[in-house]
């Protein structure tokens, strides 16, 4: 009984860890879908954040600085991708390709470059990272049974990107529905033209929208090379951006939703790995190749369920182009 | 901004912008390379030379070229249908898994004659078939195709490795390849044909499988622009509503637009598998899928453009892989970040040099317009 | 001709004080490429008076009011508002100078509430909880003083189109405006409601508020306005004090040239049924019905027109009778045969009978704007055996079929190889009415068929129809327009919420009975009693 406990419990925590940077880049891609920017780019700014991050920290063993650097390299391609199209009116699904391209050759070759180790960032020390954190009470919960456990296992000793991670829900939820930059927001993801007669300016709306984007996949980066890992691996990344999408478009943009679906993802991925080399009764055991592809057949399943066509924010992917 | 704009003609829309989109992508890379050290017009030199400089060079750029005319017209023929195809990777992949399925099962019985059109149609098929499960969800789903097909490219990594590992290996042997096929499952090189006509040039990878990708340029453009069915399907990808009342039936051509760009991405697999490698192994994609959408959208989508496109990513592929081998810091991904590069300029921000190309040419026209008259004064 | 008035800083009122004009615009010019949408333009607005402002499309009031709100900035020229001179760059200047506009499309966002569309770009702080307070009571108070009642927590994508516009208004004067410009306000609405509206501007009136009204109907601006302003092709060319002007001279001014009469028919004779249909329904994903087991019969050599406000069945009409949309229930016969039997018929098969089918909405359906002239004439029937061979297309008949139709429905300019966009809304139109009629339907079904189409090819367009309706052909006429209806309808079908609510024959057919028709209220409630719409 106790075994089993510890088993869900860890599988939780797998789900957690897992989860995270879907959570970061799903609320980043709920700001920019919101305000009517399509952002397919997620997967290359989390990309080459996770890069500029791990190389900071290996440089100057800051992972503050490193975070810092992070966010700043994301919110770089933000702009990029902002200034594309917003600015010029560019195809948006081709400016967001453009970017993850980009950002897969880049990060190795300035890997390269810079630490000529393959692609690979040094290796870093336990100084230079984000390390797993004992919230407080949790020695002296230790002994007591069930709450103990969870409060050590589960809630307790993550590290502190991932607990970023989880109040970036609520907060994405309060600045979208109780604020005025939220209200406006959404309204111009729906009718663009509404919020210009109103005499706000449609792009400054949209430019903040794709920075705080920047600023949540360059959490997500980070989070990926310096605190899950302790370095950056030629594309680390592997395709999260794109099933954090996919979590954000089953979850109906809403955050709550895609929260829900990001950690769907995560147990669901939790519990493949756990079952890797575990004879399933009738099939025998699954090729792990299989379990690695796992993550990529949910997404598809995912997104041919239930989408409602309509659901979209309604302006999303037209460029705002006055008339004239 | 009061000037009244002046209409661009045919010659710059088509011609020049596209030129200032490829010299700003290169001139970015340049500013990279200098940024990790090496001198770019040095680089440039080398690539230039590694690809057009001698017969093997050549040989290798127009062989990389030929895939790239496959991904290019695959993604071009979509991107008509309003549709982006970003999984021109795992479809090239699964094509040509079907083409050497194809050889492996028949290189004994059957002669080259019949051998050659079978692995046309394979590789096709199989192509087409991994399109069109994103096809049939975008269609009657709404599933996001750009989405689906990168998840496929991930399935499609997955599949080939668990099947070649597991299934088509060749007994007693270490790596993940099948056997060689037999001389009837060959196509031939170019090096081959041309020394039968007593031409002799050093051997490279380049084989038929090029006459093939041009006859396919020729094809897809009478396709698109000259039937029916090409009709109906650019209405689709600019305004399916007016096609629906056309009578076009957009989830139709929606999912055939998809199979014929899976199709040609598979022909990727007749290069490679029956004309190059004549055993079916992995990774023999290598990228060239996500070249595709590069090198389409260089080309504005239109056959013409995509071979043009096609050669000079064949000069940069081949350029740099000459490069990789004489300068150590420098590797593969280069060209990839110059690709995407190409993509940004090319596709995103495609016309951001207007408004100066624009100035440019009003005063052009503003100079010779007083030099005439000057001149009849 | 008329000259321009003289422009005068102030105008005398009967009790001898002179406040200054509201607004007063003073050699207004604009450019946009090589077209000069406002020519040196002048206008003088009276505070606490309803301006009219008339004008073919495309004669550039539109484009004068974009200026004025902000939308545009004027390549040159002095605005003045109450008399002092304003630099309007951006609608944010606009409506700080007191200035709010009703656009002829609604800028709302379909999911938000009334409130919080009121709210929206006007919040009291950066949290909204106070500006959902204030705007509350806000609206509260407009409503009893103008009479503009509306639920704020109501979801404007619910919400019947009166009451979206009482919605925009309502934004504007919470925003203080003092300056109302209404941009075509009636299109959508019943003659009826339009009576509301104009009660509502009234009110206005009476507390100072200035009303500037765009509007092509010279009905309503004879109804309602003190003056009225005419445009033509960029210029202002005539401005007038509508008591002492007629329709007859504002048409005149607007067009440059007296007009035709109307539309001359022949004395007709109908003949057999052409399309007949029973029990139509057709419900849409929520369940609601948008058509309602409707029945009638459309003869050959009839113009039956379909009358009532846009939104009651008359679009999904035509796209289920043209096969683009399948119908939930009942049948439909074409010349005696029932074609809804196996599977629903789809837009070619319709065709195949043929049946052709003028959309409502010619960029979106009508034409692929991106394709040439060429390929947009024969769009529908591009599997034509006369324009294709075995494998590929016959361009050359193509051409010649393109030049053809440009010729006789004077399409300007007959190029063939032009890309669609830039051919005028009026051109598009004719190329698209040629396309139909060219083939010679048994029937042909036909929406909104001069909507954005200036006068001169509205004749043109009218008269073919009439033309084509002599020849035998069955035409099925859905309009908005009440004016068009009655000048082209031999019959005429009252639609409101999808079902068939009244048919009236021509001869007993006039504007306030259709009105009373379009809201279905035509058993017992007199037109000037009707409540206000919720």
């Amino acid at each position: 009984m106790e075994e089993a406990f510890l088993f869900v419990v860890l599988t939780l925590n797998a789900t957690v860890r897992v989860a995270t940077p879907l959570i970061l880049c799903a609320m980043a891609g709920l700001f920019s879908e919101r305000s009517g920017i399509i952002d397919i780019s997620l997967e290359g700014k989390m990309l080459g954040a996770a890069f500029i991050a791990a190389s900071v920290a290996a440089v100057t063993g800051s992972p503050w600085l490193a975070l810092a650097a992070g966010i700043l390299a994301a919110v770089c391609l933000a702009l990029l991708h902002g200034f594309a199209c917003i600015t010029h009116h560019g195809n948006q699904v081709v400016s967001g390709v453009a970017i993850n391209i980009l950002m897969s050759g880049l990060t190795v070759v300035l890997g390269i470059a810079w630490f000529h180790r393959g692609g690979q960032t040094p290796s870093l020390e336990s100084s230079e990272r984000f390390m797993p954190i004992s919230l407080p009470l949790s020695e002296f919960l230790a002994d007591v049974p069930i709450l103990g456990t969870l409060y050590g296992r589960l809630i307790s000793g993550h590290n502190l990107l991932v607990y970023v991670a989880f109040l970036a829900v609520p907060l994405a939820w309060w600045v979208l529905f109780r604020t005025r930059f939220g209200l406006r927001l959404r309204a111009v993801g729906e009718n663009p033209k509404a919020v210009d007669t109103a005499g706000i300016s449609v792009a400054w709306l949209r430019y903040r929208a794709v920075l705080i984007c920047g600023l949540l996949t360059g959490i997500a980066g980070t989070y990926l090379s310096i605190a899950n890992n302790a370095a950056f691996v030629r594309d680390m990344t592997a395709g999260q951006g794109y099933i954090a999408l996919a979590a954000l478009i089953f979850g109906k943009w809403r955050p709550w939703t895609a929260f829900g679906a990001c950690l769907l993802f995560g147990l669901l991925n939790a519990v493949a790995i756990r079952l890797q080399g575990v004879p399933i009764p009738g099939i025998g055991e699954v090729p792990v190749v299989f379990i690695q592809a796992l993550p990529y057949v949910l997404t598809v399943v995912l997104l041919a369920g239930f989408i409602g066509k309509a659901v979209a924010p309604k302006a999303i992917g037209e460029p705002y182009v006055k008339e004239s | 901004m009061s000037a009244p704009p002046v209409e661009l003609p045919p010659w710059i829309d088509i011609g020049l912008i596209p030129v200032i989109n490829i010299c700003l992508a290169l001139l970015v890379s340049g500013l990279i390379i200098l940024a990790i050290g090496e001198n770019p017009v040095e680089a440039m030199a080398i690539m230039i030379r590694g690809a057009l400089g001698y017969g093997e060079g050549i040989g290798y750029t127009l062989y990389y070229t030929t895939n790239f005319i496959f991904t290019g017209l695959a993604v071009a023929i979509a991107f008509h249908a309003g549709l982006f195809n970003i999984g021109g990777e795992g479809q090239a992949y699964i094509g040509g898994l079907g083409v050497g399925l194809a050889m492996l099962a028949f290189d004994s019985y059957l002669p080259f004659v019949l051998l050659l059109p079978l692995g046309i149609l394979a590789g096709a098929a199989f192509g087409a078939a991994w399109a069109a499960v994103p096809a049939w969800l975008q269609a009657y789903r709404g599933s996001h195709v750009v989405i689906t097909t990168i998840m496929f490219n991930f399935i499609a990594a997955a599949v080939m490795v668990y099947l070649m590992v597991n299934v088509l290996i060749k007994p007693g042997q270490m790596s993940p390849e099948s056997r060689e096929f037999a001389d009837a499952g060959q196509l031939p090189f170019m090096h081959e044909i041309l020394a039968g006509i007593g031409i002799t040039v050093t051997p490279t990878p380049l084989n038929l499988s090029i006459v093939w990708a041009l006859i396919c340029c020729v094809g897809v453009w009478a396709y698109i622009w000259r039937t029916r069915w090409g009709y109906e399907l650019r209405a689709v990808g600019h305004n399916e509503s007016a096609a629906v009342y056309a009578g076009a039936r957009p989830r139709h051509i929606v999912i055939a637009a998809m199979c014929i760009s899976g199709a040609l991405a598979g022909f990727v697999g007749f290069n490679e598998i029956m004309g190059v490698h004549h055993r079916l192994l992995l990774n023999f994609t290598a990228g060239y899928g996500f070249t595709g959408i590069a090198v389409s959208l260089m080309g504005r989508n239109h056959p013409v453009g995509v071979v043009l496109a096609s050669l000079l990513f064949g000069v940069l592929y081949q350029g740099g892989a000459e490069l990789a081998f004489e300068v150590p810091t420098i590797t593969r991904e280069l060209v990839v970040t110059i690709q995407g590069l190409v993509i940004l300029f090319s596709g995103a921000l495609a016309y951001m040099s207007t408004p100066w190309v624009t100035r440019a040419y009003r005063a052009l026209l503003g100079w010779r317009a007083a030099a005439t008259a000057a001149g009849e004064a | 001709m008329a000259t321009r008035s003289d422009g005068d800083d102030a105008v005398v009122t009967p009790e001898g004080a002179t406040p200054p004009a509201a607004i007063d615009l003073r050699g207004i010019n604009k450019t946009f490429g090589t077209v000069r949408a406002n020519n040196d333009v002048a206008m003088t607005v009276r505070a606490g008076s309803i301006h009219g402002i008339v004008g073919e499309n495309g004669a550039g009031k539109s484009t004068l009011m974009s200026i004025l709100y902000g939308f545009y900035s004027a390549d040159s020229g002095v605005i003045r508002v109450a008399g002092k001179p304003v630099d309007i760059r951006s609608p944010n200047d606009a409506i700080a100078a007191g200035i709010g506009m009703v656009h002829q499309h609604f800028m709302l966002v379909d999911n938000f509430t009334v409130l919080e569309n009121v709210m929206m770009g006007a919040e009291s702080g950066p949290l909204l909880r106070e500006s959902i307070q204030k705007a509350r009571g806000a609206l509260l108070n407009l409503a009893s003083e103008y009479g503009l009642h509306v639920d704020p927590e109501a979801v404007v994508g619910d919400l019947p189109v009166g009451s979206l516009q009482r919605v925009e208004i309502l934004k504007a004067l919470y925003r203080d405006a003092r300056i109302l410009i209404l941009d075509e306000p009636t299109g959508v609405l019943t003659p009826q409601e339009a009576v509301q509206l104009f009660r509502i501007l009234s009110a206005l009136k009476e507390r100072g508020v200035t009303v500037i009204l765009i509007t092509h109907k010279l009905g309503e601006v004879m109804a309602i306005t003190d003056s009225v302003s005419v445009m033509r092709r960029g210029q202002m060319v005539a401005e007038r004090v509508t008591a002492e002007t007629s329709p007859e001279e504002l048409a005149e001014l607007m067009v440059g040239r007296k007009l035709k009469a109307g539309v001359s028919r022949q004395a007709q004779s109908v003949g057999k049924p052409a399309l007949k249909v029973e029990g139509l329904s057709l419900r849409d994903r929520y369940g609601v019905a948008r058509i309602d087991d409707i029945g009638f019969e459309l003869c050959a050599g009839e113009i039956l027109g379909i009358a009532g406000v846009s939104g009651n069945g008359q679009s999904e009409l035509l796209e289920v009778l043209s096969g683009i949309t399948p119908i939930s229930a009942g049948r439909i016969h074409v010349e005696g045969r029932d074609i809804t039997v196996a599977k629903p018929a789809l837009p070619d098969e319709m065709r195949g009978l043929r049946l052709a089918h003028v959309p409502e909405d010619r960029q979106r359906r009508g034409m692929v704007t991106d394709f040439t002239a060429r390929e947009s004439s024969i769009l529908g029937y591009q599997r034509d055996p006369a324009y294709n061979g075995r494998l590929f297309m016959d361009y050359d008949a193509i051409d010649t079929h393109c030049h053809d139709l440009m010729e006789r429905f004077d399409v300007r300019p007959p190029l063939p190889g032009i890309v669609s966009a830039k051919l005028s809304g009026g051109n598009q139109q004719k190329l698209i009415l040629a396309r139909e009629i060219d083939r010679d339907p048994k029937v042909l079904l036909v929406g909104q068929p001069t909507r954005g189409v200036d006068i001169g090819a509205i004749e043109f367009i009218h008269q073919q129809l009439a033309d084509l309706r002599d020849r035998g052909c069955a035409i099925l006429l859905v309009s908005v327009e009440l004016d068009e209806i009655l000048a082209l309808s031999d019959r005429i079908l009252v639609m409101f919420e999808g079902r068939i609510v009244g048919e009236v024959p021509i001869e007993e057919a006039d504007r306030s009975l259709l009105g009373l028709m379009m809201t279905n209220t035509h058993q017992g409630a007199a037109a000037a009693d009707l409540e206000p719409l919720p």
